[in-house]
């Protein structure tokens, strides 16, 4: 998951940021050392884990300069350049940026690109680029033009490509954008047209690039407030055609931040973007992560001092004003795996079901997920692919599109056709797409349920939540117990939010109701063991002489809700992420739930095994668990309820008895170790004997 | 087969020393253990775990470290203050050289194998360079505070971290200055202990120095900063020890309470680069104390205050699941610690610095049936009344050396036997040859070493007329000499595996060599040649599980009167080969503890094959035959070991 930690400030030198903030955030050859240039005379190099500045260079009065500062990585020095043409170069001894090697051009310098690795570039407004040294040897030389007239480079980025050097320049010309590619090992440079699409009026805010395989990838934020992305070619097919190529713009996530606002844009990782903007037209600046693969917001921070729209992003450190102050926003995105999210796998398994898959294959999936789970922007484009192409249509494609319209009894039988075939190793995720696909119309149709296809597919045994998430949040709010109870029982990756919403709504009234009217629904949809387990419990009661404490006479709850309580204690948890969720729950229902377990914590100490009848039971230490994450949640509520004072107390009494226990048979441990001692001396015999032995 | 009235002997009371340190050397796949009573013990891990070397231990030896250098050179250092370098081909102490700082209790031979590093109780950190023929004292790195109790080399060689009381110290090797010194928390569990002792570091290549304290807590540190980076809390007593793989991708640790952790760098998540350190695996194998572990490649290997060598293979690391993947807990020497007087019926049992002698009891047999010619006094597994209990005669401590000067030690002694002569193994690889007279010997005659080896012979076997002399060492094959002549008569082809075993058969004067692989080799002696048996048995191969066996064969003798027997024994069974009878496959069932019931002689005879074994006895440390009919075992039950120990510490076994 990607996080945005504490943020905090860079100060110590005041800023001289302009109306258009600062000129540039560079990084240094040390670790965590950057050069920041502000938009007036002043260079500062910082020391980001320190919050300090290391060094400070200003050029003198009446200069200024003109593009940020950067570090040559081969050297070690520092490179700025000011009034446009003056290049000057120096070390962390100088002190003076007077006094240090200077150098003056013929052409004007738009930026000094230089990253770890290879030498410097200097890239002229007129769009030429030379290395530093060949432009050192000769400052006067001339610098041809490859831009025309009028048009302005708007952004630049460097690259190393496979170990060779590669500059990306944007250009804009009437609100047309060019995109240059020059590569410096062939020294070749292609020029491409940046098509817009539709959106004519917008104007690109901010551009962004990373590298991907054989393509640049270049992301811009538009004034429409969404993100597009071209893939440039790094290699182009034919490099002796010097003809203009156009790349198109593809929508990459709609509409993250509202326009017309001084927005930015920096890419973070393969997956994440960083974004900077106001979200609504009226708010606050936020910066956000948004994950372009799912297109899902994954963090936002909101900047209520305003930005100057610029973003800078090295290593894992966002650099940017927040009012006028320098901020650096530490970004970590951890890869989130399945078996952490996991958390405590489900107890045991019945021998009868088919075991269920716990861990997904992954493999398998991403071939299908480009047939139709990825993100909706590529599926719309292969689409139309396809429907030029089309082959012939699989089973589960002409089953998704009859679940699109057809009345539910005939989804059902199309549903029973399809399961009948042979299963194919993907056959899980088909799955999963037709309850996605099944979801998807009760979403938008309030009165579609078709709770029978539902059941059947849950029973397959094959679904997990991830595969189908929605699926309990729909039988939530429809109240289908059944079906919670199923998938509580079938699915092994449960988050413990979900799990609690089950169980306050099987500790609910709506339970207690709905028991009259469905009894024989019941019976047909899996729920026979759980039932048959209290009915063995009840019956074992009745049996039982009368002198037993009255607590244990009777269950708490009815058959039924203790089926479904029993689904929740056997389903998966993590402790932590449970608890919070468990205080949400009102005081009633934990006082029945507590009075519930502990019924069943009577009914386990009765027999010698310590275990409950019946074909599923809870387990006695998920009984002792729930207990204790219970009372952790909830105690200060509870110990206000009058009613669940005989509890407590009964809790209480048995807490201490246990400890009694204890404490006793520590004290007779020694006696225990004399008997056993005792015991071994009479099975040795004594040192000496003399034995008849016959060999076989 | 025979009955046998069995003298069943448990007053051996011998009690192995606690382990106090193991070094494991990858370059020999060898394995040095040292023992409380200095005591240090070579183990060949290639070679079925089989214990090949041994210097024993003295009093006034304590060792508290030992370490592999230079590839096979073999130090300790103890709390005498001297450094012992061990010569693994004489079998002696090459030099000992006192390191000048008090009691030494720590020891690190640096990563090239050049100097060596000790740690003293004056809180100095001597170094010392390794030259071929001795040590030679370099510098002393700053002195800290207190003892230095635990040493570890950065694997550059360019710094080391040392464990002190209460602090660890990071050296700068070059200029002997401590660069950093980390304070360890004293508090255990909210309770502020007196001092913290830091029992052993470990220095990775990163940079991390991984500590284990007397508090219970395995700690992570940053060397550069000196800054703490994880703490992990694994016990409730000390943690005692600690070793990384030489991949530096696990360690293992071993607390006060018996229990080894396993440590392993894992990753944060699937094809995550980022990794971490991660408890992943306690082996409780232990009752006492780990007072040291070591990592193998394929496995962990602890030993501690109850006295057994455990080495745990990694199952991760194994390629194939046979039995070399099982586990081996190692608790008897590998070598007889018992000899007998067989017309006397008197026993001799060696101790680590005494002898006792015992005279064996006697039975008046009482009726019972008649079986053959013999008179049995009973049936399998009765007792029989004792008419004379065995007497502990003689308890000798003090040596007196009347033997001359290039005889004052030996590794070995053996007499013929008819007594007349004394044959002995010195530690420079040469053979002596005494008559023995009445108070006083003479010297006869010495068979010098085969030029260029200096290694010395730990096995000797003669046969029972006198004449030949067989010995071995522990990887050039078997000498074997006529004593007559005084020449060396022939050499068994070196096998790869060392012996374990050795005896002359009489009459024929067939060799039978026991190995430590389990394979056993008939060579006849005036043949020159190894026996048809022999051949055939080869050819067939020994039957599976008479292979997977885990302890040594360590006695092997003959029948008086049954030529075509061989009785041998390990620490687990006892085993009569019958080379008359048809050699087991591996289909045939190899051990059957039950009397046969009332078959017919024809199944008897078509199941019945070569090798007897009984399981009766164990652990059984010695077996001999004293007459036709009679033999002694000498067992020692490993619950009277235990009961020698110190209590092991005390745990809650109700509640928590």
């Amino acid at each position: 998951m990607a996080a945005l930690e504490e943020e905090f400030t860079l100060s110590g030198v005041p800023l001289g940021t302009g109306p258009d903030g600062l000129l540039g955030v560079e990084q240094c050859d040390k670790t965590d050392q950057f050069l920041i240039t502000d938009s007036g005379r002043t260079v500062i190099l910082y020391k980001v884990s320190d919050q300090k500045p290391l060094g400070s260079w200003s050029v003198k009065q009446g200069q200024v300069i003109t593009c940020p500062a950067v570090c040559n990585f081969q050297t070690g020095e520092y490179i700025v350049v000011h009034d446009s043409k003056v290049l000057r170069l120096w070390t962390n001894e100088d002190v003076n940026l007077d006094k240090v090697f200077k150098a003056t051009l013929s052409a004007e310098v738009y930026r000094i690109l230089s990253i770890p690795g290879t030498e410097p570039l200097v890239l002229f407004k007129e769009g030429a680029v030379r290395g530093l040294e060949a432009l050192l040897a000769e400052p006067q030389q001339k610098i041809e033009t490859v831009i025309s007239d009028e048009e302005v480079i708007k952004w630049t980025k460097f690259f190393m490509v496979f170990r060779h050097p590669a500059l990306i320049f944007i250009t804009e010309k009437h609100g047309n954008y060019f995109a240059y590619v020059q590569k410096f090992n062939s020294s070749v440079v292609s020029k491409y047209t940046l098509l817009l699409g539709q959106e004519e009026k917008s104007v690109i805010q901010s551009f962004t690039a990373s590298l991907c395989r054989k393509f640049i990838s270049l992301m811009s934020l538009s004034s429409d407030g969404c993100i597009y992305e071209s893939l440039i070619p790094i290699h182009p097919s034919d490099p002796e055609n010097n003809q203009l190529q156009r790349v198109v713009r593809s929508l990459l996530l709609k509409t993250v931040v509202s326009g017309n606002a001084r927005n930015a844009l920096s890419v973070l990782d393969q997956d994440h973007v960083a974004v900077l903007g106001p979200p609504l037209p009226a708010s606050k600046e936020c910066l956000s992560i948004w994950n372009t693969k799912f297109q899902t917001l994954q963090i936002s921070k909101e900047l209520p001092q305003g930005t100057s729209g610029q973003l800078w992003y090295y290593g894992e450190h966002l650099f940017m004003l927040h009012g006028k102050i320098l901020t650096v926003i530490p970004y970590k995105c951890e890869m989130s795996s399945l078996a952490g999210a996991l958390g405590k796998l489900k107890h045991g398994q019945d021998p009868g079901t088919q075991t269920m898959p716990h861990f997904v294959n992954w493999e398998a999936s991403q071939g299908l997920g480009s047939q139709n789970s990825e993100p909706s922007k590529r599926i719309l484009r292969r689409r139309k692919i396809e429907a030029s192409v089309q082959p012939e249509v699989p089973a589960s494609q002409q089953l998704l599109s009859t679940i699109k319209k057809d009345s539910e009894k005939h989804i059902e039988i199309e549903l029973r056709k399809f399961l009948a075939i042979k299963r194919t190793p993907d056959f899980h995720t088909v799955i999963g797409d037709i309850v996605i696909g099944l979801l998807g119309r009760c979403k938008t149709e309030p009165s579609f349920y078709p709770r029978n296809s539902l059941m059947q597919l849950v029973q397959m045994h094959v679904l997990s939540y991830s595969l189908c998430p929605g699926l309990m949040e729909v039988a939530l709010e429809k109240t289908d117990v059944e079906m919670l109870q199923l998938c509580l029982q079938q699915f092994p990756d449960i988050p413990e939010a979900v799990t609690c919403a089950c169980l306050k709504m099987f500790l609910s009234d709506a339970v207690q109701e709905e028991k009259m009217e469905e009894q024989t629904g019941i019976l047909q949809n899996g729920f026979n063991p759980e039932e048959d387990n209290c009915d063995n419990c009840d019956k074992e009661l009745s049996e039982k002489p009368q002198n037993t404490i009255e607590e244990t006479t009777s269950c708490p709850v009815i058959p039924k809700r203790a089926a479904l309580l029993n689904a929740v204690l056997h389903s998966a948890y993590s402790e932590t992420f449970l608890l919070p969720h468990l205080k949400d729950i009102p005081a009633q229902h934990i006082t029945l739930f507590l009075q519930y377990l502990y019924f069943l914590y009577l009914k386990c100490s009765e027999s010698a095994t310590m275990t409950l009848p019946g074909i599923h039971p809870p387990t006695l230490n998920q009984i002792m668990d729930w207990i204790c994450l219970l009372l952790d949640a909830n105690f200060t509520v509870v110990v206000m309820i009058p009613e669940a004072k005989s509890l407590l107390l009964s809790l209480y009494k048995f807490v201490k008895s246990q400890i009694c226990i204890c404490s006793e048979l520590n004290k007779i441990e020694v006696s225990f170790r004399e008997l056993q001692k005792l015991n071994q001396e009479k099975n040795n015999r004594e040192l000496y004997s003399i034995e008849v032995l016959e060999l076989f | 087969m025979g009955e046998f009235k069995v003298h069943r002997v448990r007053f051996f009371n011998y009690v192995p020393s606690g382990i106090r340190c193991v070094a494991y050397n990858n370059q020999s796949n060898r394995l040095a253990v040292s023992r409380t009573d200095g005591t240090v013990e070579i183990y060949n891990l290639s070679a079925n775990y089989f214990q090949e070397k041994f210097f024993p231990g003295h009093e006034s030896r304590a060792t508290e470290a030992l370490c592999w250098a230079k590839g096979q050179r073999l130090f300790s250092a103890g709390l005498n203050g001297e450094i012992i370098e061990y010569d693994l081909q004489a079998l002696n102490i090459k030099y000992s050289m006192d390191a000048f700082g008090g009691p030494i209790w720590s020891m690190a031979a640096s990563p090239s194998g050049s100097q060596l590093l000790v740690g003293c109780e004056d809180g100095s950190v001597k170094l010392f360079q390794i030259n071929p023929d001795k040590i030679q004292f370099e510098r002393n790195f700053d002195r800290q505070k207190s003892r230095i109790l635990s040493l570890s080399w950065h694997p550059s060689g360019t710094h080391i971290a040392a464990g002190s009381i209460d602090c660890i110290s990071v050296f700068d090797v070059k200029s002997g200055s401590a660069i950093h010194k980390m304070h360890v928390d004293r508090q255990y569990m909210g309770v502020s202990k007196r001092k913290c002792i830091i029992w052993g570091v470990a220095f990775l290549s990163d940079g991390t120095v991984i500590s284990v304290d007397s508090a219970g807590k395995v700690q992570f540190w940053d060397s550069a900063t000196g800054t703490l980076v994880k703490t992990h809390l694994v016990a409730n007593a000390d943690v005692q020890s600690i070793a990384v793989s030489d991949q530096e991708d696990s360690f293992v640790v071993g607390t006060a309470e018996g229990t080894v952790f396993h440590f392993q760098l894992v990753s944060v998540t699937s094809n995550s680069s980022e990794k971490q350190w991660v408890r992943t695996k306690p082996f409780q194998h232990h009752t006492h104390d780990v007072r040291t572990v070591a990592h193998s490649p394929t496995a962990l290997i602890s030993g501690g205050t109850d006295t057994h060598l455990v080495i745990r293979p990694l199952m991760e690391k194994v390629e194939v699941k046979n039995y070399d993947a099982a586990l081996r807990k190692i608790t008897f020497p590998h070598r007889r610690l018992i000899s007998c007087s067989k017309k006397r019926q008197l026993l001799l049992f060696q101790f680590s610095h005494h002898l006792d002698l015992w005279r064996l009891g006697s039975t008046v047999a009482t009726g019972g049936k008649t079986s053959g010619k013999f008179l049995v006094p009973g049936k399998h597994g009765d007792t029989l009344p004792l008419s004379k209990d065995a007497d502990h005669l003689l308890h000798l401590k003090t040596k007196v050396s009347k033997m001359p000067a290039f005889l004052r030690s030996a590794v070995q002694i053996l007499f013929s036997e008819d007594s007349t002569k004394l044959f002995v193994a010195s530690n420079q690889g040469s053979l002596h040859i005494f008559r023995l007279l009445e108070g006083s010997f003479k010297h006869l005659h010495t068979f010098q070493a085969q030029s260029g080896t200096v290694e010395s012979m730990c096995l000797l076997a003669v046969s029972p007329d006198g004449n030949w002399l067989a010995a071995s060492g522990t990887s050039a094959g078997v000498h074997v000499y006529n004593v007559k002549r005084l020449k060396l008569h022939c050499t068994v082809p070196a096998y790869n595996f060392p012996v374990t075993a050795l005896a002359i058969a009489p009459k024929t004067n067939n060799l039978v060599i026991a190995h430590s692989d389990q394979q056993i080799f008939e060579y006849s002696i005036p043949d020159k040649q190894y026996t048809e048996w022999s051949r055939t048995i080869q050819k067939q191969g020994f039957h599976y599980l008479w292979l997977q066996r885990d302890t040594p064969i360590t006695h092997i003798s003959f029948h008086p009167k049954r030529p075509m027997h061989i009785l041998l024994h390990d620490a687990y069974m006892f085993c009569i080969i019958d080379k008359s009878l048809p050699l087991p496959n591996d289909k045939t069932l190899l051990y059957n503890p039950l009397p046969p019931t009332n078959e017919s002689d024809v199944i008897r005879r078509r199941t019945a094959h070569a090798f007897k074994i009984s399981k009766r006895y164990k652990p059984l440390l010695f077996m001999d035959l004293l007459d036709e009919r009679t033999l002694v075992a000498v067992e020692r039950p490993l619950d009277d070991i235990i009961a020698q120990l110190p209590p092991p510490i005390k745990k809650k076994k109700f509640g928590t």
